[in-house]
């Protein structure tokens, strides 16, 4: 089977659409960055508290609200999670707390009023938050089945499980416990100082601010030097105008892709940093499969023009191109559809950037090439191609 | 050619079975279960996969210089009256913010030599700096010096928290110190999602002190009852809370008899009531001092004071009056049996040498690590059948090999993970993805330019080679670009971008294997065994 075959395709011909696309695009995110919803940044990078509650009901927005406002919490955002009917919510609160306070203070706050808000309200007595611990020493120091500590050690693993695995965490009544295979002297044991609360936080991210400031600041160092690593290496291998002109292939994917999570606000946390690590990767290496075609074309193809050689460098390589970014983006794309909510903006990055990077490498990295050799003729009136050395230190010689 | 080509196979499968073994060891059995469970012993998820805490902490440094300084105040006041130096005052200007200085007035011009040479002489006070000239004089605490004690602050800390959270009996803790910012500490429990009571005992300085108290054993109602009754507060005092269930005032003296680090040894105990009490045993040198206090100052020598104060992280947890002399036994009454357990954890992993606050807190419950495990893992599964199916079909023959090669190249990385305890998070799942994208582009790569060399009518063999040949070139540069990149990554990372680079360097280097060296090797043997000008499946 073959999908392309001596394809002919005049790439440079459509730069200009190339470049109207290019800049729609990146004007749009940046548009987007600073007139309308900035750069969303997950709670790692800009602090605060992010608590995702599971409500065993369908929560009601306005109530929780209602509670937090009691318990003096008023700029909390309050948004649906997931699918309508895994009644999920996620409560975002900006960074409040001063520097010189704990920064879990606020996550406390919010599960204390979401219990005020049903009828209880120590959380430290709530199954659907107490863990193993809580559970063994309760179990143990009440004695309700007059066994050894191990035997309560190995009930409160059982609870645990049934709520964690078979429950998503959320139990609903003490009676469900029986049911389960709870021996009903500790359930009703259990029953007499602990109650179950009608949610579960089955996720809890609090970050101080100088924390966020670091991070930040980290991420970003690390993806810079990456590029400029980059950049020398195909500098040594290639020349320099290679190495450019993949950094801001990279670059301008980065900024694409970034500007999509400003569209659609959706936030940029460590993990979404690790994917678009990943795509400037893949796009750098889509853009060196190009330039290293051009690199053998331009030794054997003297006589023609570098539009003609880049042109032909691209088909020749299209195949595989599409090929790999097609075989990419549907391991992708499985994992955005079917990968959950932890990996959705992971994924997204992911989705989003490989269309990208193997745009980019086509449409801008190849034609700044030509662009740059068409500037230089016109500043000397000479024609020097950026040819890379034909062999010397650092080559590798193609075996044949 | 036949030889060598058994060479090399014999070659990929020690180098299959090295990695097999990496991945599952020495299974306890065969069935499904088994593997699974062999495997999870060998590679463990990351919180972000199977749920759990991870805290960092802040060390608050400067208490620990404050601490010093306050020493060095008093020597040298002592010292100054010792020497008949005349002084207005020995205090620290600005405690909070520079907790390193510490300012001298009032001395007379005639005895700034004699200043100098206390200086000088005493030890503890030899990684100072003086500076000024008339009557005031500034004492600073050499840089080096105050960072020296910021590490070991922050050393000492680790080793206090990790004795507490290993004595909880938490499964797998991990307590280091952060590499971000300077005096932090990282914290993680897998499976833990109930961590208040956790984070308090970690929180909490576990600071033992006992302190004379002024006034009664009881304490006062409120803060303006004591002023009344001293019209003010009697000199080198302070006010303390009472912990519950007495929350009352106290005032006790400003310097405590017996310090942080003065308990050898605390047990939980039963009074003469069957209630719970904490019963420790002081070092044989704060015993003495203590000895020394209360032979002192207890009801028969007639103090006005004959009163003690055991303080908990600055509370006081218990007052009474002195009987008698007491030697190095003491014993706290009045809690709850959970919190008498707690406190003698508390005071036997000893005390944190300043305290700590938390600056972030990531608590993943243990359902949705659950969730995302399964969900990740049929995903990227289907993602990767999808893929080896249609090399399949596309590749024909060669796609086998293509397969093959992937397989190999999990393998590989998974055995890795395995031999070198690595952690597989989210990011890292990313290294793998991209690694599995870089395997497939490989083969690619050397496919198509297989079939353009048959196209341009090259036979098999030739192909096969000229293809290989002419792939080489560009996976190299390919390769080497991204892991010079994982490789900056990994220096200026920290945890999970740290986690990418080595999934994704180690990913890589397996797939130069794969894809060029084990795709090679069979495409030889398959040539070996084509009649010459046999066509090739690709």
């Amino acid at each position: 089977m073959e999908f392309f075959r001596d394809t002919q395709i005049d790439f440079l011909g459509r730069k200009w659409y190339f470049l109207s696309f290019s800049l729609i695009f990146s004007v749009a995110g940046l548009l987007s960055m600073f007139f309308w919803h900035g750069v969303p940044l997950g709670v790692e990078f800009r602090g605060g508290t992010v608590i995702s509650v599971m409500f065993a009901q369908k929560p009601d927005e306005d109530k929780i609200r209602t509670a937090l406002d009691k318990a003096g919490i008023h700029n909390a955002r309050i948004q649906g999670l997931g699918a309508a009917g895994e009644n999920k919510e996620l409560i975002d609160l900006p960074q409040s707390a001063s520097a010189n306070t704990d920064a879990d203070e606020a996550k406390y706050q919010i599960i204390r009023a979401l219990e005020t808000s049903g009828t209880h309200q120590d959380f430290t007595k709530d199954l659907n938050y107490a863990g193993y611990d809580v559970m063994r020493t309760a179990l143990a120091s009440r004695d309700p089945l007059h066994k050894p500590p191990e035997e309560y050690d190995r009930i409160a693993r059982q609870i645990l499980d049934y709520r964690d695995k078979t429950k998503q965490g959320l139990l609903r009544s003490f009676d469900e416990l029986k049911q389960a295979g709870i021996p009903a002297a500790a359930a009703d044991s259990l029953a007499q100082e602990y109650f179950i609360s009608d949610f579960h936080v089955y996720d809890a991210q609090v970050v101080g601010p100088q924390v966020g400031a670091q991070l930040r600041k980290q991420a970003l160092l690390a993806t810079l030097y990456s590029l400029a690593g980059m950049l020398v290496y195909l500098w040594f291998r290639f020349e320099l105008i290679y190495g450019v002109a993949a950094v801001v292939a990279c670059f301008h994917d980065t900024l694409i892709t970034v500007g999509a999570f400003s569209l659609t606000n959706t936030p940029i946390t460590l993990t979404v940093i690790a994917a678009i690590l990943t795509l400037i990767g893949y796009s750098m290496n889509d853009t060196i499969v190009v330039f290293d075609r051009i690199r053998e074309n331009v030794k054997m193809m003297r006589r023609e023009s570098l539009s003609e050689i880049v042109n032909r460098s691209i088909n020749q390589t299209l195949s595989r191109t599409i090929l790999t970014s097609g075989l990419t983006f549907l391991t992708v794309l499985s994992l955005y559809l079917f990968g959950g909510e932890v990996l959705h903006g992971f994924s997204l990055a992911l989705v989003i950037g490989i269309l990208i990077g193997t745009y980019s490498s086509i449409a801008v990295a190849a034609p700044m090439l030509v662009a740059y050799q068409d500037w230089r003729i016109r500043r000397s009136g000479r024609s020097p191609v950026p040819v890379p050395a034909q062999s010397g230190k650092g080559k590798v010689r193609v075996k044949v | 050619m036949q030889k060598n080509l058994i060479l090399k196979s014999l070659f990929i499968i020690a180098v299959l079975l090295v990695f097999v073994y990496g991945i599952f060891g020495i299974p306890g059995s065969f069935s499904l279960d088994g593997l699974k469970q062999s495997l999870l012993k060998r590679i463990s998820l990351g919180l972000d996969l199977k749920g759990g805490s991870h805290l960092i902490l802040e060390v608050e440094v400067k208490e620990a210089v404050g601490a010093e300084t306050d020493h060095a105040v008093e020597l040298l006041k002592e010292q100054l009256q010792k020497n008949n130096v005349h002084f207005n005052d020995v205090s620290k200007p600005d405690p909070d913010n520079h907790p390193e200085q510490i300012v001298i007035k009032g001395i007379s011009a005639d005895a700034s030599t004699q200043l100098r040479s206390i200086v000088t002489e005493q030890s503890a006070l030899q990684s100072y700096d003086l500076a000024g000239g008339g009557d005031t004089y500034t004492l600073t605490m050499k840089p080096s010096a105050a960072n020296d004690i910021k590490d070991r602050t922050v050393e000492q800390s680790i080793e206090a928290i990790n004795l507490r959270v290993n004595t909880l009996g938490l499964s797998e803790p991990l307590v280091e110190r952060h590499g971000l910012g300077d005096y932090q500490i990282l914290v993680q429990l897998p499976g833990v999602d109930d961590i208040t009571r956790v984070k308090d005992i970690i929180k909490s300085t576990g600071r033992l002190e006992i302190r004379q108290a002024f006034g009664s054993a009881q304490g006062f109602p409120s803060e303006d009852s004591i002023r009344q009754r001293y019209q003010g507060l009697p000199p080198n005092t302070v006010i303390m809370r009472g912990a519950p269930p007495n929350e009352g005032y106290f005032v006790v003296a400003r310097i405590p008899v017996v310090g942080g680090t003065d308990v050898r040894h605390a047990e939980v105990g039963q009074d003469e009531y069957g209630q719970p009490t904490v019963n420790f045993t002081l070092t044989t040198a704060a015993g003495n001092k203590f000895a020394a206090f209360t032979g002192a100052h207890n009801e028969k020598t007639g103090d006005p004071n004959p009163f003690l104060a055991i303080v908990l992280d600055n509370k006081v947890q218990e007052a009474a009056s002195i009987q008698e002399q007491i030697h190095e036994n003491g014993r706290i009454t009045h809690m709850p049996e959970q919190r008498a357990k707690d406190v003698a954890l508390l005071l036997n992993s000893g005390a944190l040498p300043a305290s700590i606050k938390y600056i972030q807190e990531s608590t993943v419950g243990p359902s949705l690590g659950n969730d995302s495990i399964r969900k990740g893992v049929h995903a990227s599964v289907a993602g990767m059948l999808a893929v080896m199916i249609f090399m399949l079909i596309y590749y024909r023959g060669a796609g086998i090999n293509a397969d093959l090669a992937l397989i190999l190249n999990l393998v590989i990385l998974l055995g890795f993970m395995g031999f070198s305890g690595a952690t597989l998070t989210l990011p890292g799942i990313a290294g793998v993805i991209l690694t599995v994208g870089m395997g497939v582009d490989s083969n690619v790569l050397i496919f198509e330019r297989i079939r353009e060399e048959l196209r341009h009518g090259k036979a098999a063999a030739a192909a096969v080679d000229q293809g290989f040949a002419r792939a080489w070139v560009t996976i190299i540069d390919t390769h080497v670009t991204t892991i010079v990149s994982a490789f900056i990554l990994f220096i200026f990372g920290t945890g999970p971008v740290k986690g990418f680079a080595v999934t994704l360097t180690f990913g890589l280097m397996a797939n130069l294997f794969t894809a060029v060296f084990v795709s090679r090797v069979i495409f030889d043997a398959i040539l070996t065994r084509k009649q010459r000008g046999e066509a090739l499946s690709i």
